[in-house]
């Protein structure tokens, strides 16, 4: 079904590519195209599964853990304020590395340097979970990531993996995302591609998953080799992605289809 | 995962409608689908759900392989007296979580 959708969509991404960045004014959460039952289960907290996640969250971050023999909590103090607007800054700089980073792997830094623990996978229950509970405290808040110098370069290389033409159907992230955003594939909306929901519980999944996992569903989509997990390609273009929402509200933990 | 969320005012009046949100987590593997290799997945899922109001039973569900993963359920009760509401969600392989909430009506 999805293919024979993607193949249907390739016609008209025959005709010239228009590679236009959307307006700020025009620029939408994937929220608003959700239908009424899903935005529900997003905005009651009651119904949304993902908060499963987030208590989870709320309850390894007092944990102790490692041979440090310390919880977040006892160096973070209450996330509520400490934590308050954190995830809406990521990916942000990171001096020891010289490149950016993203959430995941701020927390497993404080996992291994800080803890002494082992680092959590990528796609791991504990990994979503703080992730989730960060996220949770800047719910509301703005994207915000830093744009100096030091970023420049990342961000010009997270740009340039949206627009590149790639995998067997040779389509761009922006062909579908910044050209056909207000089109249907398959029957699913198309979207803007904002990052501000993640990590995010999709109905599809059946559970919650990361930007990165989502972003492999796309490359999937287009039958493109998806980098791995964590790779700097895929942070870089989380960054262009936050760039591109810049100023958007975040939603953590969203509800997507 | 944490077991489960469970939503109930903490206080009403007496005879008042109150709504009761729960979700739990759970996977709910319906039995019928197949590895890459061609096994069957075992089946996995929570066979019954059951509220109960100072001992009382109020509520009480069945559940079936298609129903999703983390299944949510909403459902109203007259408030009638202080005391317990507890939850009870039961399946395969031993599968158990009991949580209760205590509500004051006055
Ligand atoms: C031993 C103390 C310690 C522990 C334990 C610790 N951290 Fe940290 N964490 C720090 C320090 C110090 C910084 C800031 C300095 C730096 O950038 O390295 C930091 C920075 C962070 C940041 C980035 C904040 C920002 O403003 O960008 C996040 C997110 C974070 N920690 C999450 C966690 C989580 C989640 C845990 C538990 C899994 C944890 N930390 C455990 C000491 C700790
Ligand atoms: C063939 C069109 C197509 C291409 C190419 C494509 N996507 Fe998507 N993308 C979609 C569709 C359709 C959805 C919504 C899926 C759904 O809800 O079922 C989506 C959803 C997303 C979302 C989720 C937005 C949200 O609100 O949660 C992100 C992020 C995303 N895509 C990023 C990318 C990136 C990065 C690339 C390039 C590597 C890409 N996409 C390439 C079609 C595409």
């Amino acid at each position: 079904m999805r293919v024979v959708g993607t193949v249907a969509l390739l016609c008209t991404l025959a005709v010239p590519v228009r590679a236009v960045e959307i307006p700020p004014a025009e620029r939408r959460s994937g929220y608003e195209f959700m239908s009424r039952e899903t935005r529900a289960m997003q905005d009651d907290d009651a119904a949304n599964p993902a908060m499963l996640w987030v208590l989870e969250g709320e309850a390894l971050w007092a944990r102790t853990a490692g041979a440090g023999e310390r919880a977040c909590r006892d160096c973070h103090g209450d996330a509520r304020s400490s934590m308050k607007g954190v995830a809406a800054r990521y990916p942000a700089f990171d001096a020891t590395r010289g490149r950016p980073v993203n959430l995941e792997q701020r927390v497993n830094a404080c996992r291994t340097e800080r803890q002494k623990a082992p680092a959590l996978a990528y796609q791991s229950r504990e990994l979503l979970a703080l992730t989730a509970y960060l996220g949770r405290q800047s719910r509301g808040l703005p994207i915000d990531i830093a744009t100096d110098a030091r970023m420049k370069p990342f961000l010009d290389a997270g740009r340039a993996a949206f627009n590149r033409r790639q995998g067997q159907l040779d389509l761009s992230c922006a062909q579908c995302h910044d050209d056909h955003w207000d089109k249907r594939l398959a029957g699913n909306a198309i979207t803007q591609a904002h990052p501000n929901g993640y990590p995010l519980y999709r109905l599809e999944w059946q559970g919650l998953g990361s930007l990165q996992r989502r972003m492999r569903n796309c490359m999937a989509g287009i039958r493109a080799l998806a980098p791995e997990y964590g790779s700097a390609e895929f942070v870089d273009l989380e960054l262009f992605l936050a760039w591109r929402a810049r100023g958007m509200k975040m939603e953590t933990p969203a509800v997507r289809p | 995962m944490a077991g489960a969320l469970i939503n109930v005012p903490a206080s009403a009046r007496r005879g008042e409608i109150i709504e009761i949100k729960t979700l739990v987590s759970h996977p709910m593997e319906t039995g019928y689908r197949r590895t890459q290799y061609g096994t069957v997945v075992p089946r996995d899922i929570i066979r019954q759900f059951v509220c109960t109001y100072n001992g009382e039973q109020i509520f009480r569900a069945e559940f079936h392989p298609a129903i999703a993963a983390n299944p949510f359920i909403a459902f109203t009760t007259v408030a009638t007296e202080s005391g317990t509401i507890a939850f009870l969600w039961t399946g395969d392989n031993g599968y158990a979580v009991a949580e209760s909430v205590k509500i004051s009506v006055a």
